[in-house]
């Protein structure tokens, strides 16, 4: 990660790869046998992760209760949708605002915590979303969930264009993946990305030194659920429906387990890497077997015992010491030659 | 008036008494130091000063006003500076980064998402110029983690420096350096001292006695003793206390 002094760009190459190779999976992806919906829902937990990343990588903040606010934008976009008629982008940025409310709530009783007190808060609230999804059958509709949620057109000024099929609606949600991108990367290479990450490093040297402690974790994960929200809002559109399930314990771990096998830690590029692995593996490995989760879960106490930086921390490594062995060998070509211009 | 007055401080943990009726004043571009041994409330007492502990009776004013019970954050930015006997950094980033994340600039700026510090060259040379007179100007790129203990030690008041402090407390700063590193610490306390006020705890009494303008000795929870370096030899409660001694 580059330092609070370095100076980052707006748009980086590893961006472009991504946007790119996403942007061209229509092309191949059904020739090596998948299919554009699953491109679609990497894209969705990709984002997903990002978000819950700004809080768990660089604010050291452990949520395990992510899920209630990938749920919270889910149900916004679909009630929204169905009880007020709400239309693409409206449905999309009233999705933001409820969960970064609902978030913003949350984050006021837990913000003066940390570590495990910290995350058993956030477990606890989420379930509590979680609860109100499955009891409040008059609004949210119980166990089933809204069903019948629609991909509204989206309107141009001089043209609509349909989002019905699984293509349109994946240029879409890369449109606003690639935009949320470009924000969270400079939003990590603000002061107040630098500031949250030194809170990480020392919350009580960064008291002392003036910052607030409390506003920057606040905050913080105020932005990590609307970012969680929009996900949830794509989800649903992507699946035509929001159910419990969405906002369930198990999404919560899903993500933490994308952002840690990743890299999260270490790299901005974690989640991104991390969700790419899960979902693929979810479909191939479940491919052949059920129990696929299990072998998934033995790789992850693998990587947690043994590569806690994740997959982004192997590359970093392997970097690392790629440059020092280069570095070696070029002092050992040079010296001859430093010796022959002494000579 | 002194830049910074305690007055009459109690503070207590369990049935604990650690700090009984403490009353201090520093005076304005004034060295102070705070001597006593281990266990006699010293460190509790800066605790105290620097807003990490409210005092459970007494109170705390700087340049003429109440600050009694403020956090950290607050009295922070009403110019106090402090540094820690164990060391508190943030030990990823770099040791410019350090300085640089403990700026006044970075303080104001903080909830923007739009800036990027590494287009700052102002702040970026100010935290520069901080590290320079901490000796650290080398070490610049390394990170917090990676430096020698007693670079750490600079790097601990380089931070508390970057705030740009009226008043500066350090915590104990000789602790675990050996003579060379001691030294070189003397010398650029020396060269702070003309700068600003600063405040001492130390048990190296040689150390506060070459340093100090005025010393105030703490045992027992209390201020026992008061006065120039001069004075205080002479102070008959130090000298039985076997302070005087090694001075």
């Amino acid at each position: 990660m580059l330092g609070p002094s370095r100076y980052a760009p707006l748009v980086t190459a590893p961006m472009l790869i991504t946007v790119a190779v996403l942007a061209t999976t229509p092309l191949w992806l059904k020739q090596i046998g998948l299919y554009q919906y699953l491109a679609l829902e990497i894209m969705i937990w990709m984002l997903f992760a990002l978000g819950h990343n700004l809080l768990l990588g660089y604010g050291g903040l452990p949520s395990f209760g992510h899920g209630a606010y990938f749920g919270i934008g889910a149900y916004a976009f679909g009630l929204l949708q169905l009880k007020a008629g709400a239309g693409l982008i409206a449905g999309l940025l009233g999705a933001i605002l409820v969960s970064a409310l609902l978030g913003a709530l949350v984050a006021a009783f837990i913000s003066h915590r940390r570590g495990i007190y910290y995350a058993l808060l956030t477990i606890a609230f989420g379930q509590v979303f979680w609860f109100v999804a499955m009891k409040w059958h008059s609004v949210t509709g119980g166990e089933d969930g809204l069903l019948n949620i629609k991909r509204p057109d989206l309107s141009l000024g001089f043209a609509d264009v349909s989002l019905r099929s699984n293509e349109a609606f994946f240029y879409f949600a890369l449109v606003v993946f690639a935009v949320a991108l470009i924000a969270l990367w400079r939003l990590v290479h603000s002061p107040f990305g630098r500031v949250l990450r030194a809170i990480k490093q020392n919350e009580m040297r960064a008291s002392f030194v003036g910052h607030n402690v409390w506003l920057y974790k606040w905050l913080a994960f105020t932005l990590s659920a609307s970012i969680a929200g929009l996900a949830g809002a794509l989800f649903a559109m992507a699946q035509q429906s929001a159910y419990p399930n969405v906002m369930s314990l198990h999404n919560s771990g899903f993500v933490v387990m994308m952002v840690l096998i990743g890299g999260g830690l270490v790299s901005f590029w974690g989640p991104v890497i991390g969700a790419l692995v899960f979902i693929l593996s979810r479909d191939l490995l479940g491919a052949y077997t059920e129990t696929w989760l299990l072998w998934f879960g033995l790789v992850f106490i693998g990587m947690v015992l043994y590569q806690p930086n994740g997959v982004a921390g192997v590359w970093q490594a392997w970097r690392a010491k790629r440059r020092t062995s280069l570095a070696a060998q070029n002092t050992l070509v040079s010296l001859p030659v430093a010796a022959a211009k002494e000579a | 008036m002194a830049l910074f007055e305690a007055k009459q401080l109690h503070k207590r943990f369990g049935d604990q008494v650690v700090l009984e009726n403490i009353s201090l004043t520093f005076e304005e571009g004034q060295l102070t130091g705070i001597m006593g041994p281990n266990g006699a409330g010293k460190s509790t007492c800066f605790n105290v000063l620097t807003g990490r502990f409210r005092p459970d009776r007494g109170n705390v004013s700087f340049a003429g006003e109440d600050i009694t019970g403020l956090s950290p954050r607050e009295i922070a930015s009403k110019g106090i500076s402090r540094s820690f006997q164990i060391m508190n950094l943030f030990n990823e980033e770099t040791a410019l980064d350090n300085v640089l994340l403990s700026s006044p600039t970075v303080r104001k700026q903080g909830f923007s998402m739009l800036h990027d510090l590494g287009r700052n060259t102002a702040a970026r040379d100010s935290a520069f110029a901080v590290l320079s007179r901490v000796g650290l100007a080398d070490k610049a790129d390394i990170s917090a983690g990676s430096l020698s203990y007693g670079e750490r030690r600079a790097l601990e008041i380089g931070v508390a420096l970057a705030a740009e402090p009226r008043l500066l407390f350090l915590d104990e700063p000789t602790a675990g350096l050996g003579a060379e590193g001691t030294a070189r610490l003397v010398e650029l306390i020396a060269q702070l001292k003309r700068q600003l006020t600063i405040v001492i705890i130390e048990h190296d009494m040689r150390f506060l006695f070459n340093l100090a303008d005025r010393i105030s000795v703490i045992h027992w929870g209390q201020v026992i003793a008061e006065g120039t370096p001069n004075q205080l030899r002479e102070n008959p409660w130090v000298q039985r206390s076997n302070l005087g001694a090694l001075a």
